[in-house]
């Protein structure tokens, strides 16, 4: 068979720009190649330019950047035309931390940045191991001590005190590491010969997932209370996160299980010639290979309902949203709600967006070594 | 855990004769759903133990009580004398608006964003890009407090903004000129669906017709006859009048036009603008997803750039796009429970005040789950149905 392959591409080759300097052939190729294109160049580069001006004299050039004391006299007279950062420096230790002792709060900075060291651990892959379970048992009961106190000298801390960001990232973190297994366990029995599992299974996904979380929320903060012998109660926190858990749980467990559907069938049949049981099989054999498969969408839902974690705020749950929300009732700080919502949302954007950039540095390089 | 060995084992009892495969199944079917069985049985004793020592009675009796809550911003005509029957009715309706607007304008924006993501033009593409990582990364309850923010920093309604002749954006919400609907536009509407349906048989007919004998058939003049010319004949006999309200300032209030009050309107604009993003990647993958030689192909054969976009294209780009696509409608859907944050009043926001009031607490959101499970399989359904029809045929 022969296999034209010198056809010259004409109708792009006409086009490619072939002289100037290699920064003007790129603007020329990239910016300006047909006179569509050039006329929305301009267009976006006007648009663009207004909208950075603008910013740029409301954020910063005309921004109010400290005031003294809880005074915000300098920000009520900058109001509708610059910003007034100053409310950032005068509450961000309320915004971060709630209302944790404000002398004992290096306790709850520190849980946060052990948490960004186990996310950090556990994204290379070097650590992609048995020891990385032990390493997050160990981080975790660090993180309470640390949070509870009670123990070594630190002085015990309620968690109705806890809030800020050290309440997001334990609401997302443990309904990860607790939604997990639990998600291991239903789509291994979604996927069940055994037809009373199985219906039992799809019954849990399919009634959470065809709800919103909201409902979840009200049910664990209205309805637990009903559910639990008289007089018997436990922390509001403690019912919002098992909320958190079994939604993150459904969710997982429909990601794990497209995972499970890609390990090929060779791989179980030659599992069950070794004669390994069903536990070992799985254990052995076809998580490994399934949860490698879905490491990317795994990372995508976490950072789905690391967002979700939010939703508290609607239940009163003092998370990251609502620890900003709270600060601005200040009546002196009032009007400038725009200004901590912007940080509180470069907060989130960073962690998401971090995570978001390695589940795609995985899919582009491959999850599976 | 016992182990369990296919290999052929002596004989001992009944039980290991009988096929210890099958046996432990049973086994472990009964222990599961037991244990199910006796949490449900453990919950629902102290629930009914819980409910009578606080003298609530179960049951959807109370739906037929006077709700007594006040609902602003309302589809349908709501007073607080109406049942609370009446009042999730109306909550629902609220949901169904936000939910259906939000879809369609969530897949108009999300697809122009896609498309732009692929653009030639270096900047587009990267301020798509931009757009899309942002509203992806910031949770979308942030994102509704925020727009709720801004909209509650507009100017008065006396200092309303004027984007546009006739439309105002005040901390009123948006008021926009609209005509208004009565009976007699009704019927116009009503025929101008009823040729739209007759124009897709015909058009049905015609390309099998097309596909039978090779010559083809102009297609046209049925569409301006059945869409345009049918529904415009109606309307001049029926005399009917599409006058346009234009809303007026009077006082501190306005008059006429189509409100949306800034609830309404902040959580559209999170719905839409969050969704899109989403919805802006499924399409540039879909997009993305079909070879370059299709182009080429296309190409090759002389076809007109919008023909080949529209006939080779974007069927094939569907069969990627429609699966993710249904999930972001339901999303979207669910997400629109949010709207109790902000005081909108959404089906969720109405059982919660329910819940408050009379505290039927299981009722509230059995009802809840039961709207969206409802919501949720309809659209699964409809989508699903779409999803077979531009399946891949192959022959």
């Amino acid at each position: 068979m022969t296999v034209v392959t010198d056809v010259p591409d004409s109708s792009r080759a006409a086009r490619r720009p072939r002289s100037g300097p290699p920064a003007l052939r790129w603007i020329r190729a990239n910016l300006f190649s047909s006179i569509p294109n050039a006329i929305i160049t301009l267009v976006l580069l006007a648009v663009l330019a207004k909208a950075v001006i603008g910013f740029v004299q409301w954020g910063i050039a005309n921004a109010v950047w400290v005031t003294h004391g809880n005074d915000s006299a300098a920000c009520r007279a900058a109001r509708g035309f610059g910003a007034c950062w100053a409310v950032i420096p005068e509450k961000y230790r309320f915004i971060l931390f709630g209302t944790y002792p404000f002398d004992e709060q290096w306790r709850p900075a520190l849980s946060v940045l052990l948490f960004i060291a186990l996310f950090y651990l556990s994204t290379r892959r070097a650590w992609w191991r048995r020891e990385l379970l032990y390493v997050w048992i160990g981080a975790l009961a660090l993180i309470s001590v640390l949070m509870w106190g009670g123990v070594f000298g630190l002085s015990f801390v309620s968690q109705d005190r806890w809030g800020g960001l050290p309440v997001t990232l334990i609401l997302a973190t443990s309904g990860l590491a607790f939604g997990f297994p639990l998600g291991i366990v239903v789509a291994l029995g979604r996927r069940s010969k055994l037809p009373a599992i199985r219906s039992l299974c799809v019954l849990y996904v399919e009634l959470i997932r065809g709800v919103p979380l909201v409902s979840l929320l009200f049910m664990a903060s209205v309805m637990f209370p009903l559910f639990m012998p008289g007089g018997f109660n436990i922390d509001k926190l403690l019912r919002a996160q098992i909320a958190i858990v079994l939604f993150a749980g459904a969710y997982l467990a429909e990601v794990i299980r497209g995972g499970l559907q890609a390990v090929p069938r060779g791989q179980y049949e030659a599992a069950d010639a070794l004669g390994l049981s069903y536990w070992r099989k799985n254990r052995l054999i076809i998580l490994p290979q399934a949860i490698r498969h879905v490491i990317p969408p795994l990372v995508n839902t976490f950072i789905a309902f690391f967002k979700d974690t939010s939703l508290v705020l609607i239940i009163g749950i003092f998370d990251l949203l609502t620890t900003a929300k709270t600060a601005i009732i200040d009546p002196a700080w009032q009007q400038f709600s725009v200004e901590v919502y912007i940080f509180v949302a470069m907060i989130y954007f960073a962690f998401c967006f971090a995570m978001s950039r390695y589940s795609r540095s995985l899919e582009a390089h491959g999850a599976r070594r | 855990m016992t182990t369990d060995h296919p290999r052929p084992r002596p004989r001992r009892s009944f039980l290991a004769n009988w096929g210890s495969r099958e046996l432990k199944g049973l086994l472990w079917q009964l222990l599961v759903v037991g244990i199910a069985v006796g949490v449900v049985a453990f919950l629902w004793s102290n629930t009914v133990a819980n409910l009578s020592a606080r003298r609530i009675t179960t049951g959807f009796a109370f739906l037929g009580r006077e709700a007594g809550m006040p609902i602003a911003d309302t589809l349908l005509a709501y007073s607080p004398r109406d049942t609370y029957l009446w009042a999730f009715v109306v909550g629902i309706a609220n949901t169904l608006r936000v939910a259906v607007i939000g879809i369609v304008l969530a897949t108009i924006l999300g697809t122009l964003v896609g498309i732009f993501r692929l653009s030639a033009n270096w900047l587009l593409s990267r301020l798509a890009a931009v757009y899309v990582e942002v509203l992806r990364d910031i949770p979308l309850l942030l994102q509704l407090l925020f727009w709720y923010v801004l909209m509650q920093a507009l100017p008065a309604a006396r200092a309303a903004l004027r984007p546009l002749d006739g439309v105002f954006l005040s901390n009123r919400g948006l008021i926009l000129p609209s005509v208004p609907l009565g009976a007699p536009q009704l019927w116009v509407l009503g025929t101008a669906v009823l040729g739209l349906t007759l124009f897709h048989f015909i058009r049905r007919t015609l390309i099998a017709r097309q596909m039978r004998d090779g010559r083809p058939r102009r297609i046209w003049p049925f569409a301006v006859g059945f869409i345009v010319v049918l529904p415009a004949l109606m309307s001049w006999l029926l005399g009917v009048s599409w006058a346009i309200d234009w809303p007026e300032l009077h006082g501190f209030n306005f008059t006429g036009g189509l409100t949306l009050a800034p609830e309404y309107f902040a959580l559209l604009i999170a719905l839409v603008t969050y969704t899109s993003a989403f919805i802006a990647e499924i399409v540039r993958s879909g997009i993305q997803s079909v070879s370059r030689g299709q182009w080429d192909a296309a190409n090759a054969l002389g076809l007109r750039r919008v023909f080949t976009l529209r006939q080779i294209i974007l069927p094939q780009a569907l069969r990627v796009i429609v699966p993710p696509m249904t999930s972001q409608y339901l999303n979207l859907t669910k997400n629109s429970s949010l709207a109790v944050a902000i005081g909108y009043q959404d089906v969720v926001s109405v059982a919660n005040t329910t819940l408050n009031q009379t505290g039927q607490a299981i009722e509230a959101i059995a009802l809840i789950m039961a709207v969206f499970l409802v919501i949720s399989l309809s659209i699964s359904f409809f989508m699903n149905w779409f999803n077979a029809r531009i399946a891949l045929s192959e022959r």
